[in-house]
């Protein structure tokens, strides 16, 4: 039983004992030569995210409350490769003199609301989600934070955590009504015992509300676009990325698993949503001059596209978010892994900044190319095949309409990322960017990235591999 | 046993303080009054849970666990929140809202 413990849980009690190591060789490791603490959990992170593809047995752990299915395991992994990438992105900038006194804690404080999302994808019982809900938030707004003498730092980590206990009071108050409707949490119990009262569907609107808030879907978006620009880029990333990936995981699987009776409901729901949310995020991404801030509004209708997979409610809308997520974790971080780079040597955060960047630095140019092709949807890059996927899967549901806006959607936002593109390539500059000779950690992330954007988009039997594993939530 | 209280009462009086706390939320202009608003919210939550179980299922003890852990949860948030606005203060020598807004559309 304790082996099987053992087994089942891999992803989290690794990342526990990773934490603990940190934490050990911050206090043991010689001052002199701390900089090397990046190195160490990096690599204890490599070989994390290896262990994590081992073959695993299905099962489920104290009562249900955590279980382990196929599907479940491989969201973890996807976001276990996004954080490797983040890691390796955040090496030159934590090697600078400002955070050589906190580089444990950025590694302490990212893992930890990783183990978070593991164990919320895990969840069984909303006792469970909640539990690591929080414990991959309220870490995530030290981190926002993380910037001690920067205004814009401290005002992001705040409006974070504020909005986020708030969402989550949201949350909290829905599930105390559907407790009092069934009678306790569990997933199972729940779906089977789901009435569709009038209280159960006020508690279900709540619980919605409050996982929307984290998902940054339109009406309940407001807090994104400042906390994405206050925070370090690194953090940025991190938060656009692998944080509203986990959300979205957790959301698409307490929508199909616990409420399949009442999916006429929050269909309407994801309908109306999904089309504000496509179309908000892309008006408001057009007219922003700081990148990171174009970025967030960019995330933003991106996960409007997501939610027209979730309105299918079947296998394919699964196998189809799964696998844009994986697409979008590839392309946003290979955006943002330039933006790091470039902001890292320069510290310049604005677009015009960009102007003449291909006469200086083809590479990065091109880079920050193909992972905006790939966000924008453009044929031969991955984000294409993932947009179309979606699409089928709304499609198939007989939501035409739906479909037809969210492609104008697409149009209107391959205007913005070539604004971008052109910055790049065309306009000219007095003073450009100089070149920039970025090292190892940096080339290797984004190597891995156009690698992903690459190979995700090309080979097919990913896809089916993901589809083959989603029934069975 | 119930005393004759009926649950209602204890229903409303938790919808009262959910909403207060919202209301607090998007009027205060103290960061600490946000953080006091959130956790009547967090404790409208608490009552909730409690009179259900105490109530309707009083042969098991989810509610009464799930409180627990919310309160263990909200103190772990206020601690964090708190440290913030330490630091907020010392960059901005306040604690008002209207004067932390660096960043706009």
């Amino acid at each position: 039983m304790s082996l099987q413990i053992f087994s089942l849980m891999r992803h989290e009690l690794l990342l526990i004992a990773v934490l603990l190591l940190i934490l050990v060789a911050e206090i043991f490791w010689d001052p002199a030569r701390k900089k090397n603490i990046r190195i160490f959990a990096v690599i204890l992170f490599g070989i994390i995210t290896l262990l994590g593809f081992l073959p695993v047995p299905e099962g489920s752990l104290f009562g249900e409350m955590y279980i382990v299915t196929p599907v479940r395991l491989m969201m973890k992994n996807i976001l276990n490769i996004g954080v490797l990438i983040v890691l390796l992105q955040s090496i030159t900038w934590l090697g600078k003199e400002k955070n050589s006194d906190k580089i444990s804690e950025y590694f302490i404080l990212l893992l930890s609301t990783l183990t978070g999302m593991s164990y919320m994808i895990s969840s069984g019982h909303f006792l469970m989600l909640y539990l690591g809900l929080e414990l991959a938030t309220i870490p995530l707004a030290a981190l926002a934070a993380f910037d001690r003498y920067s205004n814009n730092s401290a005002e992001a980590g705040i409006k974070l955590i504020l909005s986020s206990a708030l969402s989550s009071g949201i949350l909290l108050y829905g599930l105390s009504m559907i407790y009092g409707t069934v009678g306790n949490l569990y997933f199972t119990e729940v779906a089977g015992l789901f009435t569709g009262s009038n209280l159960a569907l006020l508690g279900f609107i709540f619980f919605f509300t409050g996982m929307a808030f984290k998902i940054s879907i339109v009406p309940f978006h407001l807090w994104t676009a400042d906390v994405y620009e206050g925070a370090p880029v690194n953090v940025t990333s991190y938060l656009s990325v692998i944080s509203k990936g986990a959300a979205l995981f957790i959301f698409i699987i307490v929508l199909f698993s616990v409420f399949p009776a009442i999916s006429v409901v929050w269909q309407k729901m994801i309908y109306v949503l999904s089309i504000l949310t496509m179309t908000i995020g892309n008006l408001f991404a057009i007219r922003q001059q700081n990148l990171k801030r174009f970025l967030a509004f960019s995330s933003i209708s991106q996960a409007g596209y997501i939610l027209l997979g979730v309105i299918g409610g079947n296998e394919l809308g699964m196998a189809s978010v799964v696998y844009y997520l994986l697409v979008y974790i590839f392309s946003n971080l290979g955006a943002f892994g330039v933006a790091i780079a470039i902001s890292n040597a320069s510290g310049k955060e604005n677009i015009d900044d960009y102007n003449g960047l291909y006469k200086t630095n083809p590479g990065l140019s091109l880079i920050m190319m193909l992972a905006l092709f790939s966000l924008a949807g453009i044929p031969p890059v991955a984000g294409f095949f993932g947009k179309f996927f979606l699409f089928t899967a709304a499609a198939e549901q007989g939501f035409f309409i739906l479909v037809l806006i969210a492609i104008l959607n697409t149009i209107i936002s391959l205007y913005y990322y070539l604004l971008v593109i052109k910055a790049m390539f065309i306009n000219k500059s007095e003073n450009p960017i100089p070149p920039l000779k970025s090292d190892f950690p940096t080339r290797l992330a984004l190597t891995l990235c156009v690698g992903g954007i690459v190979i995700v988009g090309f080979a097919s039997i990913i896809f089916e591999y993901i589809r083959n594993m989603s029934f069975g939530v | 046993m119930n005393n004759g209280i009926p649950l209602q009462y204890f229903l409303i009086l938790a919808s009262i303080m959910f909403f207060v706390g919202i209301y607090g939320f998007l009027t205060r202009r103290n960061l600490i009054g946000i953080l006091m608003s959130v956790e009547l919210i967090l404790n409208s939550v608490n009552i909730n849970f409690l009179a259900f179980n105490r109530y309707l299922y009083p042969d098991r003890l989810e509610g009464l666990f799930f409180s627990l852990f919310i309160i263990a949860v909200a103190a772990a948030e206020a601690a964090v929140a708190i440290a913030i606005i330490i630091n907020i203060y010392r960059r901005f020598s306040t604690v008002n809202v209207e004067h932390v807004n660096e960043m706009r559309f």
